[in-house]
């Protein structure tokens, strides 16, 4: 079996994020970068298949050499390759999700697949669209949110659960296809130290947009989305504390959201 | 044509709240006419109701081939909608339906998508989006250029209003073979238990952390959220010690909250988790450490044994609902 797992570094969840002065991004400096969580659910799962029915995972991602170390930690985990398409020459084009979800089906479209692993979304831009745009281009069926997928390898069909609000729904579908990764799925494993050894000779191939037959006019004409500013949240208001006698505080908490804030 | 296209998310003839409130949405923008689609059975039902929050039609697609939802059918049958309506805005819930839905649509018809919005206004002909980014820890300006813009509306943000105006009128789409063939589709739907509010949807929610010390005491965290009509939630390493579901883990890695009132019971307040909270208009925190940092972000707070407090707050909250 062939699996691609999409993967995306992101600023470690413990990072606290401060937009830069003039609202043309975030500061970057000091943010630990890491594999996007939901992609460890996904690789995890991949690696899980591979070693039940055979074959090969493979990381495929997009982005500048930092990228690097987050691949190379996949292949601690126990993938077999890694391919990074760089941004290279792409500086200031301001890619989006359409722009990026085509580099990535471009450089997917190199080998033929069986599952396309991705997380359900990325925990920087949260905008779970990446995932749904590649399998559209790669005219692929997708399941997002996937808590737990069933392979029939023989009959090429996968049965997938994903989670909804206050349920579940079962998505029944053909191979290959794109499926997002939902926390619950599975426990990733952490690399153990010979294996972070094994992966530094592990092949990760870099390729520039142009491989893919793309340019930066090209990809420049299909964006649509242009984020124009970053502001920080709205703070909150200084809070009531409330201390003493559990029974007075409460009573006194119930007066106050009735009374103060109007709503109970 | 111009105006607005709403998909609305319905189930056997309901719709869906938060679907009600981006109709009152595209309304309250104004600059065009409002126009529902629906899929499935039970569609046609919704006329009455997409009108009364402001939708002059509604284009029911009943056919068979939407009687179980399919991502790659749905996105079909609305690219062709969409290429005959040629509307300069599409929204859509910012719910699981709509977040799998909506990037198919953007992938089949190349027109931009800006997900999970907390706020649209009007910026002449366009349409300008506020989104939260890093689970709410920044937010975003984003403008769509081409047409149409399309973006998705997070539920329980955006107000739900009436018109007053009669039922829309019902269209039937001419789809020809668009969605006819789908590859996924949904076999079946299991619904959680039915006393279980969600999350993502509910307008008040109880939460707890390690505080509690184990998953039995989240009983008194049920019977607070009871007397509040509230959704019960955790912290995440509640969720992974296994005390309660993953479903219930609230943060930026779980699930990303908007409710009127969110009461934290033993929270400490990490990061991700005041990030998931931060869409709240209240936060209630009870906590027995008055350093934690949740006060920093609590409207109000008790310092306290959650043991003691939760309980003598249901009953306060019973009182006050006996007094009322």
């Amino acid at each position: 079996m062939q699996i691609a797992v999409l993967i995306k570094e992101v600023p470690d969840t413990a990072t606290r994020i401060q937009v830069k002065p003039d609202g043309s991004g975030i500061v970057t400096d000091g943010i630990k970068w890491v594999m996007n969580p939901y992609d460890e659910f996904a690789l995890e799962e991949a690696l899980q298949i591979r070693d039940r029915e055979g074959g090969e995972v493979v990381l495929v991602s997009f982005g500048s050499a930092r990228v690097d170390d987050v691949l190379r930690q996949g292949l601690a985990m126990g993938a077999d390759r890694a391919v990074r398409v760089s941004d290279d020459g792409l500086a200031g084009v301001g890619v989006d999700h359409l722009a990026v979800a085509k580099i990535l089906a471009e450089a997917l479209r190199r080998e033929s697949w069986d599952l396309i692993w991705c997380g359900k979304q990325a925990v920087d831009d949260d905008a779970a669209q990446v995932g749904p745009l590649v399998a559209v281009h790669l005219g692929l069926p997708q399941a997002m949110v996937v808590l737990a997928c069933h392979i029939d390898a023989a009959g090429r069909r996968l049965s997938v659960r994903r989670e909804l609000e206050g349920a579940e729904e079962i998505v029944e579908l053909p191979m290959p296809a794109v499926l997002g990764a939902q926390r619950g799925l599975n426990t990733p494993r952490y690399p153990t130290l010979p294996n972070i050894m094994k992966a530094k000779r592990k092949p990760l191939e870099t390729i520039g947009v142009a491989d893919l037959g793309l340019d930066a006019d090209t990809l420049r004409a299909m964006c649509r989305v242009r984020v124009e500013q970053f502001f920080a949240p709205p703070g909150r208001p200084e809070g009531r504390i409330l201390t003493g006698d559990p029974a007075e505080a409460a009573r006194e908490l119930v007066r106050l959201l009735h009374t103060e804030a109007h709503i109970i | 044509m111009g105006g607005y296209l709403i998909v609305i998310e319905q189930t056997d003839g309901q719709m869906r709240r938060v679907s009600r409130e981006v109709i009152s949405t595209a309304k309250a923008l104004g600059g065009g006419d409002v126009t529902a689609v629906a899929f499935g059975p039970g569609a046609r039902s919704l006329a009455e109701e997409a009108g009364r929050h402001g939708a002059t039609r509604l284009i029911a697609a009943e056919g068979e081939r939407f009687s179980h939802y399919s991502s790659d059918g749905f996105a079909e049958a609305l690219a062709a909608i969409i290429k005959g309506e040629e509307p300069d805005v599409v929204l859509y819930p910012a719910t699981s339906w709509g977040k799998d839905l909506s990037p198919r649509v953007s992938g089949l018809t190349g027109a931009g998508l800006v997900t999970d919005c907390t706020a649209l206004v009007r910026d002449g002909d366009d349409v300008l989006a506020t989104r939260p980014v890093y689970a709410g820890k920044a937010f975003t300006r984003v403008r769509v250029t081409g047409r149409p813009a399309m973006f998705s509306l997070r539920p329980n943000v955006q107000p739900v209003t009436e018109t007053g105006a009669g039922p829309a009128s019902v269209v039937e789409p001419d789809l020809g073979e668009a969605g006819a063939a789908p590859m996924a589709r949904v076999s079946g739907v299991e619904r959680g238990q039915s006393d279980t509010l969600e999350l993502t949807e509910a307008s008040v929610i109880v939460s707890g952390g390690r505080g509690m010390k184990s998953g039995d005491n989240f009983r008194i965290l049920d019977e607070l959220a009871a007397e509040l009509g509230a959704a019960v939630g955790s912290s995440r390493p509640v969720a992974d010690e296994g005390w309660v579901p993953h479903s219930y883990h609230v943060g930026q890695t779980g699930k990303v909250v908007s409710p009127d009132l969110y009461i934290a019971v033993g929270i400490s307040g990490a990061i991700q988790h005041v990030a998931g909270i931060s869409g709240s208009k209240y936060i209630v925190a009870i906590n027995n450490d008055a350093e934690a940092p949740i006060f920093k972000v609590a409207n109000y707070g008790i310092v306290g044994d959650l043991f003691q407090v939760v309980p003598a707050l249901t009953e306060a909250l019973r009182q006050h609902k006996q007094n009322a």
